[in-house]
């Protein structure tokens, strides 16, 4: 079986249940994934399930035939990328600095041409060369987060993990940070998921969703398979009309139920 | 795919900025080499001893030549004390980089976190009740008790925010509950105490490089030599520590480990230091508040110019305290807090970028 999978998955903060038995996946690499649901309905906790930062009650998450737990944290940190929602830093680093520290994944003192040739590329791909010099406490919350993509997509992962990559951005920096994480995701022909809220965005950035409630998976599949009116309406608790864009794209109206 | 196509001009543009700062940071790593030098130089040749420069100079590099008169003068005072000023304020440069990094809070420094107040409690028990922790070490066991106090209360600090759940961040309240503890107990025992123990009790406290021998400025220099690389080794990992734990963790750096290890780093440095010259105020918390608005927190940079800015700090104090009122070698720790504060509050009012807000 290809792909990362997650088998029987179970997981507690303290007495509060997130995960009873879930199953996840397979998700495919060299496509990209949209991982939805409301509030508190676990996304997180997943991706950190997934990375390793949290440890399962049970269960095993696969990537290809590797047994993730057989591998050490580090080991694990390096094939899977996860970037957090938590972006704000006031520390006096500037952005070339921690795009650089993401780059070096903590070895070897000495920086190279080549290293910095990488993050200087990486900095003008994703739109922030003229922030290259500002301090990442001066930074505007999306131009933080942007640069937390940068520091993301700078790594050489098999699986990338995004924790709400626009919940900052305008919309013009939301379009192109998502198609940003698409072409990284679909040229290095890796893994890769995105948690979002807004779910037009995923229907048109994602081949595939995981519709996730109440700790358990609803539905996974295509967009047109998950974003149904009954189960999006249950899941989110509003009342849900879908109708065809005019790029054939699904679009989702939501109104208070 | 940056291998395979040129990188755009825009980007090495980037890499060429990049490299200017990189190049800078090593420039100010060596201009404070060579100003700490001078200072060095400046510290041993004068005194109240009014010896010629020429004439120290001859005698440190030919010691046979002395009078017994200098020899006392030049390699038994000025010269441990020197040197001594450079090692205790690299270490407690270094000390206060590393707390407030790894507790992720500004105000972090040995004095600030109780341990000199701990240090002055444990000289305080030899000097007035002449009780020793650690029996057998003789003459030293006025520095052993302090040592002994700071090392245990750093201890407790960390391993009881920990244990509670405490937030690094509000751990600094603990460290000053800690040090209005000790200073608590402290005047119980000066209350108690005769006038000599008192006036020995004072002069303790107000931190001073006079007590400075070569035995002490060996157990600093292993100190800094057992710390320094490990911390140097650990740099990108804390580094990260300053974009959050999270991101640190996610980049596979194991915070708590790194915590634990760097506190006890930490608690060595700043016990051995304070439990040799008494409690220096300001040097841990202004050392490493320049060396950030100078070259940033890339701990590459940061963590050397955090000890060279604290050694700058002491070395210069050492300066002044001798050329305030000639004949007079006023303790440092007044000097520190008296310059040490001003100058804090017109750096930080004074700053561009703020950081820490």
């Amino acid at each position: 079986m290809s792909g990362l999978s997650a088998e029987g998955l179970s997981f507690s903060y303290g007495p509060r249940q997130i995960f009873n038995q879930v199953d996840v996946g397979p998700v495919k690499s060299g496509q990209l994934t949209a991982l939805i649901g409301p509030n508190a309905s676990g996304k997180s906790t997943l991706f950190r399930l997934i990375a390793g930062l949290l440890s399962v009650e049970a269960g095993r998450v696969r990537l290809d035939e590797t047994d993730l737990a057989s591998l050490s944290t580090r080991a694990r940190l390096k094939r899977i990328c996860f970037m957090s929602q938590f972006f704000t830093a006031n520390a006096a680093l500037t952005v070339f600095d921690v795009v650089m520290m993401a780059h070096k994944q903590l070895q070897g003192w000495r920086v190279s041409e080549a290293d910095m040739i990488s993050v200087g590329t990486a900095l003008e791909a994703a739109g922030i060369g003229h922030l290259a010099e500002a301090y990442v406490s001066e930074l505007s919350g999306g131009q933080s987060q942007m640069v937390s993509v940068a520091q993301a997509l700078i790594r050489n992962s098999d699986v990338y993990l995004f924790d709400e990559p626009t919940s900052a951005l305008d919309l013009r920096h939301q379009l192109e940070v998502l198609q940003q994480i698409r072409s990284a995701v679909i040229a290095r022909n890796a893994i890769g998921i995105v948690a979002l809220h807004d779910l037009n965005l995923a229907a048109r950035f994602a081949d595939n969703l995981i519709l996730l409630g109440n700790g358990r998976i609803l539905a996974q599949g295509s967009p047109a398979e998950v974003l149904r009116k009954q189960s999006i309406a249950d899941t989110y608790g509003v009342a849900i009309e879908t109708s065809t864009g005019p790029r054939e794209e699904i679009v989702v109206h939501a109104y208070p139920s | 795919m940056s291998e395979i196509t040129p990188p755009s001009s825009e980007a090495l543009l980037l890499v060429r900025g990049y490299k200017r700062r990189s190049l800078q940071r090593v420039a100010l790593v060596l201009l404070a080499f060579a100003v700490l030098a001078v200072l060095v130089i400046v510290d041993v040749t004068t005194g109240p001893a009014n010896l010629s420069v020429w004439r120290t100079a001859e005698v440190i590099f030919d010691r046979s030549i002395a009078t017994a008169k200098e020899d006392v003068i030049i390699w038994q005072l000025r010269l441990p004390v020197a040197i001594m000023a450079v090692a205790v304020g690299a270490m407690l440069g270094v000390a206060g980089a590393e707390m407030q990094t790894i507790l992720n809070n500004p105000l972090a420094d040995p004095f600030t976190l109780g341990l000199s107040s701990a240090a002055g409690f444990g000289a305080a028990l030899a000097i007035v009740l002449g009780w020793s922790v650690i029996p057998g070490v003789g003459g030293l066991f006025v520095s052993v008790n302090a040592f002994v106090f700071a090392m245990l209360t750093s201890c407790a600090l960390f391993l009881f925010t920990r244990l509670r759940g405490v937030s690094p961040e509000a751990m600094i309240l603990v460290g000053i509950a800690m040090l209005f503890t000790f200073n608590a107990l402290l005047a119980f025992l000066q209350y108690g105490a005769s006038e000599i123990q008192l006036a020995q009790l004072i002069f303790w406290q107000l931190g001073s490089l006079a007590r400075a021998t070569w035995a002490k400025v060996g157990v600093c220099f292993l100190v800094l030599a057992l710390v320094l690389p490990w911390f140097m080794y650990r740099s990108w990992a804390l580094t990260a520590l300053r974009m959050g734990e999270d991101k640190a963790a996610a980049l596979g750096v194991n915070v708590s480990l790194l915590r634990i290890g760097v506190s006890a780093g930490v608690s060595l440095l700043s016990a051995v230091a304070v439990s040799f010259v008494g409690a220096i105020a300001f040097v841990g918390l202004v050392g490493p508040h320049i060396a950030r608005m100078i070259v940033g927190e890339d701990q590459r940079g940061f963590l050397p110019l955090s000890a060279l800015c604290g050694a700058l700090i002491l070395s210069g104090t050492s300066i002044a305290s001798k050329a305030i009122s000639p004949g007079i070698v006023y303790p440092i720790g007044m000097i520190t807090s008296l310059i040490g504060i001003p100058f804090f509050i017109l750096l930080i009012l004074g700053q561009r970028k703020r950081h820490w807000q």
